[in-house]
C-alpha cells in the first residue's frame, strides 16, 4: 500500500485556506436547484408534513454517515499524495483494479457537468430575462409553457442554433467560461474564494424571498383557501396513509442521497486537500447541516407555498422544471414586485447551480494534474475542450430534452447510486471501520458513535442495494397501469366516436380530465379498444369482471431508450467519455506504479 | 393549515435550524489551527497558475 504521508507533488499541492472555507464549498457542491424546485415537489407528493419521517431517517442513516465517510477517505488519500478518485482509491484498495473503479467518480461530474451547466445557464438567463420585463407574460399558464420550450429548443434538434432564444447560446458561453474562470484560479483562489462569498449571499437573497413569499396574505379574496397559511398547509400538512407506500420511502432516501452529493466523486476529492489535523466529523456535519438549512428552511417554506397561493392544487405533482420554470413566473407575474422577486429568485438558482458545477470539474482537474504532471492551464484547457463537447451535444439534441434526460438518468441517478455504493463497500470493507473511525477521529472536534461505523459497513450498502433496485424496477422497464375502471360499461357497448359519458366522468373522477375531442376507436389489427386523445395519446380500453378497465401504458427508459436515435447516441457519447476516462486513468496509474506511488498487496 | 401540519413545519424547521446554528457556531469558535500547521496556499505560491506547458 502507497503509504507516503507527503502532498502529491504534481498536484500543486493545495491546500483550503480556511476551515470555513471547505466547509462552505462542500455546502455550496450539495445546494442546488433540487433544495429548492425538487424538495418540495417530493414531499408535497409524498405525504406532505409525513414524508419528513422518512426524509430524517433516511438523513440519519444513510446522508449523514456517508458524508463522514466521504471526508475521511478523501483526507485519508490526500495525506497519501493523491487528490483525484483513481489515486484515492488505489490507497483505499491495494489492488490493480481500484483505479479503474476511479473512473468512475471521474465520469460522474463530468457529464453531470455537461448537461448541469446548461440548466445553470437558464437560471442566468431566466433572471435577465426578469430584469428586462421579457418574463412577464401574464396569468396564461400556456404562455410560460411556451416561453420554456422556446427558450431550451425543445421543438426539435438545433433550434437553439437560429431560434429566437439564439441569444441564450451567448449566456451558456458566459457560464461555460465562468465556471472556468473560477476553477482556473484554483482550490483556495478559485472555489473557496468563490464559495466564500456566494453562500451568504445566495441566503440573504432567498431571505428576501421568504420574506416577500410570507408576506403575500391572501392576495385573490375570492379564493380564501389560497393564502400563505393555505400554501404552508399545501406542504406540510401530513397525509400518514402515504407512509405504507414503499415509494415515500424511496422518495425520501432518493432525495437524501441527491441533496448531499454523495456519490458524485466530488466530496471525496474536496476533502483530499485537507491537512492531517483538520476536522472531518464536525466539517462533514456542518455542510450537511447547511444544505439541509437550504432545503428545509427556505425550499421547504419558499416554493410550493407561493405556487399554491396563485396556481392552487394545480402546483402538486410537478417537476422540478415544470415547477421552476413555468409554474414559478406564472406566479412571479401575479405578485406584487413580482418582477425584482423573479430577478432575486433566479440569481438564487444560478448561484446555488455555479457552486455545484465548479466542483463537478474539480475532481477532473485533479485527476489530469497529479496523473499526468499537467500544469493548471493545460489541465483546464483538456478538462475545457471535453466538457464543451458533450455541452454541444446536449443543447444541439434539444428535441423533447432527450439528450439531457438520457445523460441524467443513465448518469446522474444510476451511476451515481452506483458510485455511492462503491464508496461505502471501500470505506466499510477495504479500509474498514476501525482503521476508518481512527481515521475520522485525527483531529477531530467531535466522536461519531460506534454504532455509525456499524451502519456504514452493514447497513449502508444493502440499504444503497435496495434504493438502486427499487429505483431501476421502477424506471427502467414498462409498465402497464389501471388507472380507472367503470362499472357496468363492457367494450361490446363502445362504438366508434366521442368517449361515452360513463367512461369521460370515471376518469375526470380520478383526476385526469380528458380533452373534450378524444375519441373512442378500435384498432384494425388486434381489435382493441383505446381513447385516443387529440395529440394522439392512447389509453387502451379493456374489459375485466369489474367493468371497463382503462390502461395507461407507461414506457420505461429502457423502452424509450431503444425507441430514440437520440438517447442511443446519448449512451454512446457517454460510453466514449467513460473509455477515454479508462484509458487515461490506465496511463496515469502505470506512471503512478513506475514512480513508486502505488504498491499493490501481493 | 392543520395543527399537525403546523407541528411537523415547527420541528422540522427548528431542527435543521438548531443544527446548522450549533455547528456554525462551534466551527467559528475553534481555537486558531497551530502555527506549524498553517502551510496554506495563501502562504505558499504553488506556481501552478505560471509557467504553462
Amino acid at each position: 500500500m502507497a503509504d507516503q504521508s507527503s502532498r502529491n507533488p504534481s498536484g500543486g499541492g493545495e491546500q483550503w485556506a480556511s476551515r470555513i472555507g471547505v466547509i462552505l464549498a462542500v455546502a455550496g457542491s450539495a445546494v442546488g436547484l433540487g433544495n429548492f424546485l425538487r424538495f418540495p415537489g417530493q414531499a408535497a407528493q409524498h405525504g406532505g408534513g409525513a414524508f419528513m419521517i422518512p426524509y430524517f431517517i433516511s438523513l440519519l442513516v444513510l446522508g449523514i454517515p456517508l458524508c463522514w465517510a466521504e471526508w475521511t477517505m478523501g483526507r485519508y488519500g490526500g495525506l497519501r499524495g493523491f487528490n483525484s478518485a483513481p489515486g484515492i482509491y488505489s490507497v483505499l484498495w491495494p489492488h490493480r483494479f481500484a483505479k479503474y473503479l476511479g473512473a468512475l467518480a471521474l465520469l460522474v461530474p463530468l457529464v453531470i457537468y455537461m448537461y448541469y451547466v446548461v440548466i445553470e445557464a437558464w437560471c442566468l438567463g431566466y433572471a435577465l430575462n426578469y430584469v428586462t420585463g421579457d418574463l412577464m407574460l401574464g396569468s396564461d399558464a400556456a404562455a410560460y409553457q411556451a416561453y420554456f420550450d422556446e427558450y431550451i429548443g425543445k421543438g426539435a434538434n438545433g433550434a437553439l442554433l437560429s431560434g429566437p432564444h439564439a441569444g441564450s447560446l451567448t449566456i451558456l458561453a458566459i457560464t461555460f467560461l465562468a465556471n472556468f474562470v473560477l476553477i482556473y484560479r484554483g482550490v483556495s483562489k478559485g472555489i473557496e474564494r468563490f464559495c466564500n462569498i456566494a453562500m451568504p449571499l445566495m441566503a440573504l437573497l432567498a431571505l428576501i424571498v421568504l420574506a416577500r413569499v410570507l408576506t403575500l396574505g391572501t392576495p385573490d379574496p375570492s379564493k380564501p383557501a389560497q393564502s400563505v397559511v393555505g400554501g404552508l398547509g399545501f406542504m406540510w400538512n401530513p397525509h400518514y396513509e402515504e407512509l405504507k407506500d414503499p415509494q415515500t420511502w424511496l422518495a425520501a432516501s432518493g432525495q437524501i442521497f441527491f441533496t448531499l452529493s454523495v456519490g458524485f466523486g466530488i466530496i471525496i476529492n474536496y476533502a483530499s486537500y485537507l491537512k492531517r489535523k483538520d476536522d472531518v466529523v464536525l466539517s462533514g456535519l456542518t455542510a450537511s447541516s447547511v444544505n439541509e438549512f437550504f432545503e428545509v428552511c427556505l425550499g421547504g417554506l419558499i416554493t410550493l407555498t407561493a405556487a399554491y397561493i396563485f396556481l392552487g392544487e394545480s402546483a402538486r405533482g410537478q417537476g422540478t422544471f415544470d415547477l421552476g420554470f413555468k409554474a414559478l413566473p406564472n406566479v412571479f407575474a401575479q405578485m406584487p414586485g413580482g418582477q425584482v422577486i423573479g430577478v432575486l429568485w433566479f440569481l438564487v438558482l444560478f448561484i446555488a447551480a455555479i457552486t455545484s458545477s465548479i466542483s463537478m470539474l474539480q475532481p477532473v482537474i485533479a485527476f489530469l494534474e497529479e496523473g499526468f504532471g499537467l500544469k493548471r492551464h493545460a489541465s483546464a484547457a483538456i478538462l475545457g475542450l471535453i466538457s464543451a463537447m458533450g455541452c454541444g451535444f446536449v443543447v444541439y439534441f434539444s428535441e423533447g430534452m432527450a439528450a439531457l434526460d438520457t445523460f441524467d438518468f443513465w448518469v446522474g441517478s444510476v451511476l451515481i447510486i452506483s458510485l455511492a455504493l462503491v464508496q461505502s463497500l471501500l470505506y466499510g470493507w477495504a479500509l474498514g471501520i476501525e482503521r476508518g473511525a481512527e481515521e475520522a477521529h485525527l483531529g477531530a472536534h467531535m466522536r461519531i458513535p460506534h454504532f455509525v461505523q456499524l451502519m456504514l459497513k452493514y447497513v449502508v450498502p444493502v440499504y444503497l442495494a435496495a434504493i438502486f433496485g427499487m429505483f431501476c424496477w421502477n424506471n427502467v422497464p414498462s409498465a402497464d397501469a389501471t388507472i380507472a375502471t367503470v362499472p357496468g360499461l363492457h367494450s361490446s357497448e363502445l362504438a366508434e366516436g366521442p368517449a361515452p359519458e360513463p367512461l369521460v366522468a370515471s376518469l375526470a373522477s380520478q383526476g385526469r380530465e380528458i380533452p373534450g375531442v378524444a375519441a373512442v376507436a378500435r384498432s384494425d389489427e388486434s381489435g382493441t379498444w383505446a381513447l385516443v386523445g387529440p395529440e394522439g395519446g392512447l389509453l387502451r380500453l379493456a374489459d375485466s369482471p369489474a367493468g371497463l378497465e382503462v390502461i395507461e401504458h407507461k414506457a420505461g427508459y429502457f423502452e424509450n431508450t431503444v425507441n430514440s436515435p437520440v438517447a442511443l447516441n446519448s449512451i454512446a457519447f457517454i460510453g466514449v467519455i467513460a473509455a477515454f476516462l479508462l484509458l487515461l486513468v490506465h496511463i496515469a496509474g502505470n506512471r503512478w506504479e513506475k514512480e513508486g506511488r502505488l504498491q499493490y498487496r501481493k | 393549515m392543520n395543527a399537525q401540519g403546523l407541528f411537523i413545519m415547527l420541528i422540522s424547521v427548528g431542527t435543521v435550524l438548531a443544527l446548522t446554528v450549533y455547528c456554525m457556531y462551534r466551527v467559528l469558535n475553534l481555537p486558531p489551527v497551530e502555527m506549524d500547521d498553517i502551510t496554506g496556499p495563501l502562504g505558499i505560491d504553488t506556481q501552478d497558475t505560471v509557467d504553462a506547458d
